[in-house]
């Protein structure tokens, strides 16, 4: 008996002491924070170079931290063993995050060059900042058709190309829930942003009888397989598809003639952040025109600063319209909106469902 | 004195099996069996019933049951021609089918997708034939055919270890006694080596029935396993480990019932319980 005890107390020990270890080498990171900013952005977001510029100017040392999905970046700073004083996200976690009064407003008074946003951008992020409060815009895309000119000889300019018995194997869709759903919401005459079931039954009926048409459901690899010419046309990010058009010529994108969705991705400052000024001078840093000419460079998705389109010819701009797209397809597109769990669920509900069948 | 030196050299072991086994464990029965505000609840694990999961699960079972199939036809005959080759476990055909293994599985998955492609090197070489392409990527015949090749040494090593430990003389005795081949095959080397098939059937039908990764990879996101629903209910938009906890723990029971009934039956006739 007493043996017995004394094997579990020494087994509890070596458990505790190998646990303390887990923790403590978890929580190291407590740095001096005065001078510091913790910023968590997209992977591969941002020039990295402009990092240690800014450092260099202010003396301000950046920390950064990058996330892959929005969802797991919430997940992360709910769970608050970091403060962050910089956040950079999708319009429509965006807006959950406002709503759940976890954000702090931005002094744009402070900022020198806030001017250089245009604004139709802040028109743009009333969808999901209603007041014009909380974001700074970063950079903003559509979603759309990506096609090969070798394999289709017109434009498919409309989602009902997606429904082209033609193209039977040869159509690409996104492997992600609400992004799927567009083209069929909007071909029923439905909102993207939808609550009504009914519409969402009748679109998922639709997108099952797609379903064997769809040569794959893909996020990451839509880009590479349309590079690859496995596909004639592919659902998919303006920014990708920009992309893709570097690496194979033949490839065009179009926004579908009926709408689209637009994405915005904005800067917020979360609750909690301990460097508030610090995070309003890197706020002004990346729009000022020297880091935001670099940093667009870099990353190559649309910019909303006026600054640095002003300097791209109209050349460049034609000959991308993935990136620089008609004025006409603002009013055409529509942005997602967060809405609510209820919905969501119902959602992940359509999409087995889809997956299924 | 010895006693107290054995006690103390399972002692990491313990802790690993604490840390990363046990624990786990017990927290997946708990979110199975609760639900986000931390009430008991039933629902998660009752509903692999529901169409939407009970589906994938008949497809994951039935293409696990394909793969399995495949592999021990493969496995089978191969085990028997390498042990009359080489009884020695380190001889170069022997190692020619372990070596793959020395890769990464990842690797080796993304490989596959390059070779099934509409282009990729397959129909490359088909065209060169004059034959005509075949539309093997995003089917369930590729996820099939990735799996039965990432699995296939799992089948393989304990059939032939088995195959290899039979002795000579028993084969020899068979034969002069007047049994043909196909006798011997099927009386002697087949319920002697069935340790090692029933270890190779297990080693190859568990882990192919929650897999997700290669359907992710092969099948183009339009076969969905159990595993993926499993996945999705980790990692979607809409995460909720309460249910993918439930759908876990239904699976791991069913497995185990599985099990129990193979066992069952095969102590009924031969009497090894091994697995």
């Amino acid at each position: 008996m007493n043996r017995g005890y004394r094997q579990i107390r020494v087994l509890a020990v070596i458990c505790l002491s190998v646990f303390s270890l887990f923790l403590t080498s978890c929580s190291t990171r407590q740095e001096d924070l005065s001078n510091n900013i913790i910023v968590f952005n997209y992977g591969d977001y941002i020039d990295r170079e402009l990092l240690g510029q800014f450092e260099k100017e202010t003396g301000i040392h950046v920390i950064y931290e990058e996330f892959l999905t929005p969802e797991a970046m919430y997940t992360k700073y709910k769970n608050g063993s970091v403060k962050y004083d910089l956040i950079c996200c999708s319009d429509y976690m965006l807006y959950k995050m406002i709503e759940e009064d976890e954000v702090v407003p931005i002094d744009y008074n402070a900022m020198e060059h806030i001017g250089n946003i245009g604004d139709i951008y802040w028109e743009l992020s009333k969808n999901f900042d209603s007041q014009n409060k909380y974001t700074v815009p970063y950079f903003w895309g559509t979603v759309g058709i990506l096609y090969n000119t070798e394999m289709i000889d017109y434009v498919p300019d409309s989602w009902t190309q997606l429904w082209n018995e033609e193209y039977k194997n040869n159509i690409i869709m996104q492997n992600s829930v609400r992004d799927s759903f567009v083209p069929a919401l909007i071909l029923n005459g439905a909102s993207i942003n939808t609550k009504d079931k009914g519409e969402l039954r009748k679109a998922l009926k639709d997108l099952q009888k797609q379903k064997s048409l769809v040569q794959s459901y893909l996020v990451d690899e839509v880009r590479d397989d349309m590079v690859n010419n496995q596909a004639v046309m592919a659902v998919i990010y303006s920014g990708e598809a920009s992309l893709a058009r570097e690496y194979n010529e033949n490839l065009e994108y179009v926004v579908p003639k009926e709408g689209s969705n637009i994405w915005m991705d904005s800067w917020i400052i979360p609750k909690g952040g301990k460097n508030y000024d610090g995070a309003i001078k890197f706020l002004d840093f990346i729009c000022r025109k020297d880091a935001a000419q670099a940093n667009f460079d870099y990353v190559y998705y649309s910019t909303p600063n006026e600054a640095v389109l002003e300097d791209i010819d109209d050349e460049e701009k034609e000959e991308d319209n993935a990136i620089f797209p008609d004025e006409d397809i603002l009013s055409r597109c529509e942005m997602f909106k967060y809405l609510g769990s209820d919905i969501e669920e119902f959602y992940n509900r359509l999409w087995k469902e889809l997956k299924v069948y | 004195m010895k006693k107290i030196g054995s006690k103390i050299l399972t002692g990491p072991y313990i802790i690993w099996m604490i840390i990363f086994t046990v624990i786990p464990l017990g927290l997946i029965v708990y979110y199975a069996f609760t639900n986000s505000g931390g009430a008991f609840t039933l629902d998660n694990v009752v509903s692999i019933a529901d169409t939407v999961n009970a589906k994938p699960l008949w497809l994951s079972f039935k293409m696990s049951f394909e793969i399995t199939v495949i592999c021990f036809l493969l496995s089978f005959p191969l085990a028997i021609i390498l042990s009359k080759y080489s009884k020695n476990k380190n001889s170069i055909i022997v190692m020619a089918f372990i070596l793959p293994m020395w890769m990464n599985f990842m690797l080796r998955t993304l490989a596959w997708r390059l070779i099934l492609l509409n282009n990729g090197f397959l129909n490359r070489a088909f065209e060169i034939f004059g034959l005509n392409s075949v539309y093997l990527m995003n089917t369930k015949a590729a996820v099939i055919l990735g799996t039965a090749y990432d699995y296939f040494p799992f089948m393989l090593l304990p059939i032939y270890n088995a195959v290899a430990k039979i002795d000579e003389d028993v084969i020899s005795a068979a034969r002069d006694l007047g049994a043909s081949g196909v006798v011997v095959i099927r009386r002697i080397i087949f319920p002697l080596a069935m340790p090692g098939i029933i270890s190779g059937i297990t080693m190859v039908f568990v882990p192919s029935m929650s897999e997700f990764v290669i359907a992710d990879m092969l099948g183009g996101g339009k076969v969905y396993m159990i595993g993926n629903a499993i996945e999705q209910a980790f990692n979607s938009g809409y995460a909720d480990i309460h249910l993918g906890s439930g759908l876990s723990l239904s699976l791991m029971g069913l497995i185990v019932i599985s099990m129990l009934i193979y066992k069952f039956f095969d102590k009924g006739e031969e009497g090894h319980g091994i697995w």
